[in-house]
């Protein structure tokens, strides 16, 4: 469609985008104008504050879904995570992975147990995230014996946190594909 | 339940019936009795009162039958209906295999049968005239008024395609090819042309709206695919009403007459009677909101206007011989919102309690009806060929018609519906009490084959009622191939399926799946400026003035300093307030009455798991203590999880329920998360701003929010100032300050799923206020706990500075303890 040309030609190093996060043009343009539609003063990036203005969101116990500044090209790329596996697209053996991958899938996720960002989740940081998705009644003790069941069930070099492999290994049977993705984001 | 409970209701029933056939055999030979008294002059009968001859003695008690005989008969029936609705409910067993429609069909046969047998005759049967005016209009009220809005018209546009396209195709494909079968001879001999095929294409065409739901509902289907369905159901009857008057002038006028002209006139009054229909109902909303916005005195009945003026777009539609669905459908549709926001919370529970008891009760007698209306040899024709081919067609061009319709629709559509969708859907186009009630008006002296029609429509509805909705649900199952496995989950797994659940909703609201564009915010715009202006109660819009969506924006900090400063001028001056707009403030500023969408009417059968003891056994004997202890744990730990864990907006999701109703279930649980984020907002925002001193003023806003930049701490926005006198926060100028102060008006509009909210009120309760973990070091004069209250509920912005900090102060010492149902 012409407008979606034209809009494409507005945007950035929509090329690069596309051919990195698989978007087609439509996406890329309608993700464009979302990112202008949440980025409310025209600062021309994202930040935390632009997410707390998604109403929807507060509904929401996850919520440091990103607490830095986000430009266009991160936008799309924490997004692309969602994308359905594209299973017709061959795989070339020599490019890296897809972002849509089941493993960047897992991956992200990780991170955003991971708030440190040293490779692991320590029991503090599942303690966490366990209290933003557990009702305000759980009491504290609650909370840490779920905390220590679920560390011993996926810990298993026994150093108290959860690297990204007891992870993903934990992950196995999950089918990661289906829940992790946005069907609209194909 | 037991058997022998089963049986005793059964046997109520049928004696309570078989007092129905007695009365009125007793009624029928007292009316003979009657008419042969008048003709035996003078001889007088027992001692029944009905006679024209004189009594001889004073009666202490008659039989005063004919009195009430026709309120009588209606509310036997009404209760032998719902009887048969608590029988189909009892045997579990049986519930989980048959859906209830078709339970309540069968009991109509049973009663039928009674009746029959007694009587020779169906004297009680559905009659179109009571079926449209008395059963209908309340079914399709409840239908548009808890209609999830945002989907419904994020959708419309598919819908209206398979509503008028879909029908229009089925109408014509089934005439049409009835019409070649009788002429190649299938059917024998019969006196039907053309148009009358055409006719009766069209009243079976539609999709009926009381059977979709009441198989859907047993059906979890995902909330597209139910939208489409179900608002194809209700728009589709302008189409029907159309075709059917269309068709029948044409039969009434002759083949002969039928020129260019009378098409195009046809054409057109679908236009009419569609836009029409649906301007009516649009036209009694706004009565109805307009109404409600000065009911206030008269709480106890304003829950009645509802109904009354709802009846009454029916009625009036009709009048016009528009389409009565329609203006229902529109009526409940756009005033759902403003009469929420309206009326009293009492009021709100009372009409929606009351619509939900006429829906039921209303659907519940239909189908009884339709099985009691079967049992009458007088209608039945059998036609093997014309009954078969109907059926046969009626399948196939629906099939055709969803999956050509579907096709077109996808090529525009960002998510395609698959292939098991449309299954569904083509097998979800049920004709129901509808079609029967079009084809038992139809008139005899035109459509010599009306019997044979009756019957054919009877089966038609019979076969997909009983059959496809018997079949529904293990098609669904066995469609959907891919089943959880049967283990256990890990506790982690358990929390990561959750986690995922939440981060995917994050990731859907953040790119904006639901009508986002220009048009809806253009929509939401002019809505909230002029309509709600119009139709909404000054309070309502006040306290839809508290924009949740501000709370990032506005200026934490000067709500902070001033609750500070209050803070230090000492509590006791609030408390000693107790202002009346404070509790009715309270009282508006509830959750959930307002949020239709955020209901949930899904039964999770594992939230209704009492946790054992949530305590670890603190003395054990047992040697194996250890274990038994780590048992327990995981026990506990995996029943923790299940009963706590959030539920995700996926499971939220707003199911339309005709038989089920709940409140409050999972609000308190969106309050929970609601609070929270608030808080952490709030703290996260101190602690990026404590420490930073500008020299700033509150001052006053009238209502406007204020758009500034907070990325670096600093408020850029020149017409707010603090009274941050140093970095101990000491307001000792600020005293003057604050008297001056007006009320902040904050823009706070909940918009969740497309239901703006009245208003939303952060109260923390008592176990929120442990998740401070941050406490400035320049307040430590005031105890943490304190300044959490404090600090949110300056968002408790009243309207006059007078009241303000009163109701800062006052509704959160008694709210606090119920800070979650708000």
């Amino acid at each position: 469609m012409g407008s979606t040309n034209s809009t494409l030609s507005k945007i950035p190093n929509a090329g690069d985008l596309m051919q990195e996060t698989g978007f087609s043009p439509a996406h890329i343009v309608r993700l464009y104008d979302r990112y202008k539609a949440l980025d409310k003063d025209k600062k021309g990036h994202l930040c935390p504050q632009d997410f707390g203005a998604i109403k929807e969101l507060a509904m929401n116990p996850i919520k440091q879904v990103c607490q830095e500044v986000l430009d266009f090209p991160s936008f799309v790329r924490i997004l692309a995570h969602f994308r359905p596996v594209d299973k017709n697209r061959p795989k070339d053996p020599n490019s890296p992975e897809h972002i849509n991958s089941r493993s960047n899938k897992l991956k992200f996720i990780f991170q955003l147990y991971d708030q440190d960002k040293d490779g692991k989740i320590s029991r503090q940081e599942l303690l966490q995230v366990l209290r933003t998705m557990l009702e305000k009644q759980v009491t504290e003790e609650q909370l840490e014996s779920i905390a220590d069941r679920t560390i011993q069930e996926a810990d298993l070099d026994r150093d108290d946190a959860i690297s990204f492999d007891e992870f993903r290994k934990s992950m196995e049977k999950v089918n990661i594909e289906h829940k992790m993705s946005i069907r609209f984001l194909r | 339940m037991a058997p022998y409970s089963q049986l005793s209701f059964l046997l109520t029933v049928l004696l309570i019936f078989g007092a129905l056939c007695v009365t009125s055999k007793v009624q029928i030979q007292s009316s003979s009795e009657r008419q042969s008294a008048s003709s035996n002059t003078g001889s007088t009968g027992e001692s029944t009162s009905n006679s024209s001859a004189s009594i001889t003695t004073v009666p202490i008690v008659t039989w005063k039958w004919h009195h009430v005989e026709t309120p009588y008969l209606v509310a036997l029936w009404i209760l032998v209906c719902w009887l048969c609705k608590l029988m189909a409910q009892l045997n579990s067993k049986l519930k989980s295999f048959f859906p209830e429609s078709a339970l309540l069909i069968i009991s109509g046969f049973i009663l039928g049968g009674i009746v029959w047998g007694a009587d020779k005759a169906q004297t009680f049967k559905l009659v179109p005239r009571n079926f449209f005016y008395f059963l209908l209009p309340q079914i399709i009220l409840d239908t548009g008024y808890f209609m999830p809005n945002k989907l419904f018209f994020s959708n419309l546009g598919a819908i209206l395609v398979h509503a008028v396209i879909g029908t229009c195709w089925n109408a014509a494909a089934v005439g049409i090819s009835l019409w070649g079968c009788y002429l190649g001879g299938a059917m024998g001999n019969l006196q039907i042309g053309l148009l009358q095929f055409l006719l009766f294409g069209s009243l079976l065409a539609a999709v009926d709206p009381v059977a979709v739901i009441a198989v859907f509902e047993e059906v979890h289907v995902n909330e597209v695919l139910f939208i489409w369905v179900f608002g194809e159901s209700l728009l589709n009857d302008g189409v029907t009403v159309v075709l059917y008057n269309v068709f029948d002038a044409f039969v009434s006028l002759g083949g002969e007459k039928i020129n260019a002209g009378e098409i195009i006139k046809g054409i057109v009054s679908f236009f009419v009677v569609a836009f029409g229909g649906s301007l009516i109902g649009v036209v009694f909303a706004i009565l109805i909101s307009l109404l409600t916005k000065y009911t206030g005195k008269v709480q106890i009945i304003e829950a009645g206007f509802i109904f009354v003026l709802g009846y009454l777009s029916y009625l009036t539609a009709e009048m016009l011989s528009l389409s009565a669905i329609l203006s229902v459908t529109f009526c409940g549709v756009c005033c759902q919102k403003y009469v929420n926001a309206n009326m009293d919370e009492k009021s709100v529970t009372a009409v929606r309690y009351a619509m939900k008891v006429f829906a039921n009760g209303s659907e519940t007698m239909i189908f009884v009806f339709l099985g009691v209306t079967a049992i009458d040899t007088d209608i039945w024709v059998w036609n093997t060929g014309f009954i078969l081919l109907t059926l046969l067609f009626v399948l196939v061009y629906r099939f055709m018609g969803v999956f050509f319709l579907t096709w077109i629709l996808n090529r525009y559509r960002l998510v395609p519906i698959e292939l098991i969708d449309q299954i569904v859907m083509s097998f979800g186009g049920l004709r129901g009490a509808v079609a029967y009630g079009l084809a038992a008006s139809l008139d005899e002296t035109r459509i010599k084959e009306k019997n044979l029609m009756i019957t054919t429509t009877l089966i038609v509805v019979y076969f997909t009622v009983i059959l496809q909705g018997l079949t529904m649900k293990p098609l669904v199952k066995w469609l959907k191939v891919k089943r959880v496995s049967p283990t256990e989950l890990k506790l982690i797994e358990k929390v990561n399926n959750r986690a995922f659940e939440h981060i995917l909703a994050a990731m859907e609201d953040i790119s904006g799946r639901i009508g986002d564009n220009w048009w809806t915010r253009g929509w939401k715009r002019f809505e909230d400026t002029y309509i709600t202006w119009f139709l909404m109660k000054p309070e309502a819009r006040k306290n839809r003035d508290y924009l949740f969506s501000i709370f990032h924006k506005l200026n934490l900090e000067d709500a902070i300093n001033y609750v500070t400063e209050a803070e230090k001028r000492g509590s006791l001056a609030f408390l000693n307030q107790t202002d009346g707009t404070i509790v009715n403030f309270e009282k508006k500023l509830r959750f959930s009455g307002v949020m239709p969408d955020i209901m949930s009417e899904l039964d999770f059968g594992n939230n209704n798991v009492q946790p054992t003891s949530d305590t670890v056994p603190s003395v054990s004997l047992n040697i194996h203590e250890h274990e038994m202890k780590r048992m327990n744990e995981d026990f506990n730990a995996h029943h923790l999880l299940q009963q706590h864990l959030y539920r995700s907006r996926k499971n939220h999701r707003h199911k339309y329920s005709r038989s089920n109703f709940s409140i409050n279930q999972s609000e308190d649980e969106v309050q929970e998360i609601f609070q929270r984020t608030m808080r952490s907002r709030l703290e996260s925002f101190k602690s990026a701003k404590m420490g930073v001193t500008p020299a700033k003023k509150i001052t006053k806003h009238p209502k406007k929010d204020p758009n500034h930049k907070m990325s670096n701490g600093k408020t850029t926005d020149k017409s707010k100032k603090h009274p941050y006198g140093d970095e101990d926060f000491e307001f000792s100028e600020a005293d003057s300050a604050y008297s001056g102060d007006g009320p902040r008006r904050f823009k706070l509009t909940l918009s969740v799923a497309g239901v703006e909210n009245p208003a939303f009120i952060v109260a923390p309760s008592q176990g929120a206020q442990r998740y401070l973990p941050w406490s400035p070091r320049n307040l430590h004069r005031l105890a943490p706990l304190r300044i959490s209250d404090r600090s949110t509920d300056s968002f408790l912005m009243a309207d006059a500075p007078a009241t303000e900090e009163s109701s800062e102060e006052s509704p959160q010492q008694p709210s606090q303890r119920d800070g979650t149902h708000m």
